[in-house]
């Protein structure tokens, strides 16, 4: 149980998970509203696996979400290392923060995160963003605490380490 | 190591590395930042990481099939909930449809016929059979407001960069971005699309680009005392090589003068469901005369 490929399913699918959660349609209302599902996945086994989960994973599924998105390959690459890097910078401080503090923690990276997405969008791309594009970081704060305890749920379940 | 992590997070396995190497991460980080900005940069300035997105997009196919499985499995339950007496009028609607297209086609091809004939006594040639792939749209949510659509053919299928996307009324769009088993296509809407046009009824020609609002399309370059009309059906006039000539655009529905501006604003709806058709045909390959030396002369 404790070989090094160690369940690693299980993260894959929570990110394959995020990732379907991203692509599907909403409607136009809810567009702007719609969680960084991928980033929060990211952050949490970033704070609890941190030696298996970092910088380059989130700048390989960066890489993949550019693809899905149809963004400039790279862009989303960027943003999610960096908050692969947030997460690992202060993730024993986070990881023993109440979950509401953590909400607050995990909505600011993403809302950085989004931030930049914005900033690169608007310089590169010939589609303007309003700042609508950052309620994302709202809801992701949000729902935040509930993505928290089913992922510990799961992971402690199937024993991810 | 004195500090005793919360069992909440560690788990209950044995002690961890607790302090991960802090300046390997920076590094990491530095590192995956600078490849980053240069794919970007590479990516905005051409298509050399074409082949990186297609390898890619075999990753993400499996996610975006999955997205669009309910979607289609409500498609698919709408269907067979239909009452037999809705089928069988749309059935005898369709019949009627079929026949009228077919005697249309018909006559089409009685014309086509005479004008190939036409013009092989003027020597010049064009090619009207043209290749066509049906394609589903899958309902995929790409960047917001972004006006692209994931469409299930790939190049397995045939499909290429820069084929024209059509569906029954008029051009939706180009490939973008071609996978192995999926594609990307922007859509004529989209402020990065423009689409080499002539007004039908005198034949001037401008350029339709995509504009702010998510349904509509304005010519660039019109001079304001252009005959232009609204009303007037605009058509793809096959000057930039990628779209076949003659398909339908869409209509002018406003042309308006501001002062002190060299060129009109010319509004033009799409005729083609753009953004909201569940299936749209792939046209091509690209017809062979359009490599002629004529035409390529007017590439810059």
């Amino acid at each position: 149980m404790m070989d090094k490929p160690h369940r690693l399913w299980v993260i894959v699918l929570s990110f394959v998970v995020a990732f379907t959660l991203t692509a599907m349609p909403l409607p136009a209302w809810a567009l702007a509203w719609r969680p960084a599902w991928i980033a929060m996945v990211l952050v949490y086994w970033c704070l609890a696996l941190p030696e298996r989960v970092g910088v380059l994973s989130g700048w390989g599924i960066g890489l993949v979400l550019d693809v899905l998105h149809g963004s400039i390959l790279g862009q989303h690459a960027f943003g999610l290392a960096f908050v692969a890097y947030v997460a690992l910078q202060y993730h024993q401080r986070a990881r023993v923060y109440p979950l509401l503090q953590q909400a607050v923690f995990v909505g600011s990276i993403t809302l950085a995160y989004l931030l930049m997405m914005l900033w690169i969008y608007n310089l590169l791309g010939s589609v303007r963003y309003g700042l609508s594009y950052l309620f994302g970081a709202l809801t992701t704060a949000v729902l935040w605490p509930w993505v928290y305890v089913i992922l510990r749920d799961i992971r402690r379940r199937a024993r991810v380490a | 190591m004195p500090w005793q992590a919360p069992t909440g997070l560690i788990g209950e396995h044995a002690i961890k590395p607790l302090f991960i190497n802090t300046p390997s991460i920076t590094a990491r980080f530095v590192t995956c930042a600078i490849l980053s900005f240069l794919l970007i940069s590479i990516d905005h300035a051409n298509d050399h990481l074409a082949a990186v997105r297609s390898a890619l997009s075999v990753v993400v196919y499996p996610v975006q099939v999955l997205v669009n499985a309910p979607v289609e499995a409500a498609a698919n339950v709408a269907d067979s909930m239909k009452s037999r007496r809705a089928l069988l009028e749309e059935n005898a609607q369709l019949r009627e449809r079929n026949l009228l297209l077919s005697t249309r086609s018909q006559r089409y091809m009685a014309l086509e016929r005479e004008n190939e004939r036409l013009r092989e006594l003027l020597d010049s040639s064009v090619v009207f059979d043209q290749q066509v792939i049906v394609a589903d749209v899958l309902a995929i949510e790409t960047t917001p407001a972004a006006r692209q659509i994931v469409i299930d053919k790939g190049s397995n299928q045939g499909v290429f960069l820069g084929q024209p996307l059509l569906d029954a009324a008029g051009v939706v769009g180009q490939v973008s971005a071609v996978g192995p088993f999926s594609s990307t296509g922007l859509l004529v809407t989209d402020p990065r699309h423009a689409l080499p046009v002539l007004i039908n009824r005198n034949g001037l020609r401008a350029i339709a680009v995509g504009g702010d609002q998510s349904n509509q399309l304005s010519l660039s370059f019109v001079s304001t005392n252009a005959d232009v009309k609204p009303g007037d059906l605009v058509v793809t006039s096959g000057l930039g090589r990628r779209f076949p000539a003659g398909y339908p655009v869409g209509r002018v529905t406003e042309v308006s003068l501001v002062p002190g501006d060299p060129f009109a604003t010319v509004i033009v709806e799409p005729s083609a469901q753009v953004g909201h058709t569940r299936e749209v045909l792939l046209v091509g390959p690209r017809p062979p005369q359009l490599d002629d030396e004529r035409v390529s002369s007017l590439d810059p």
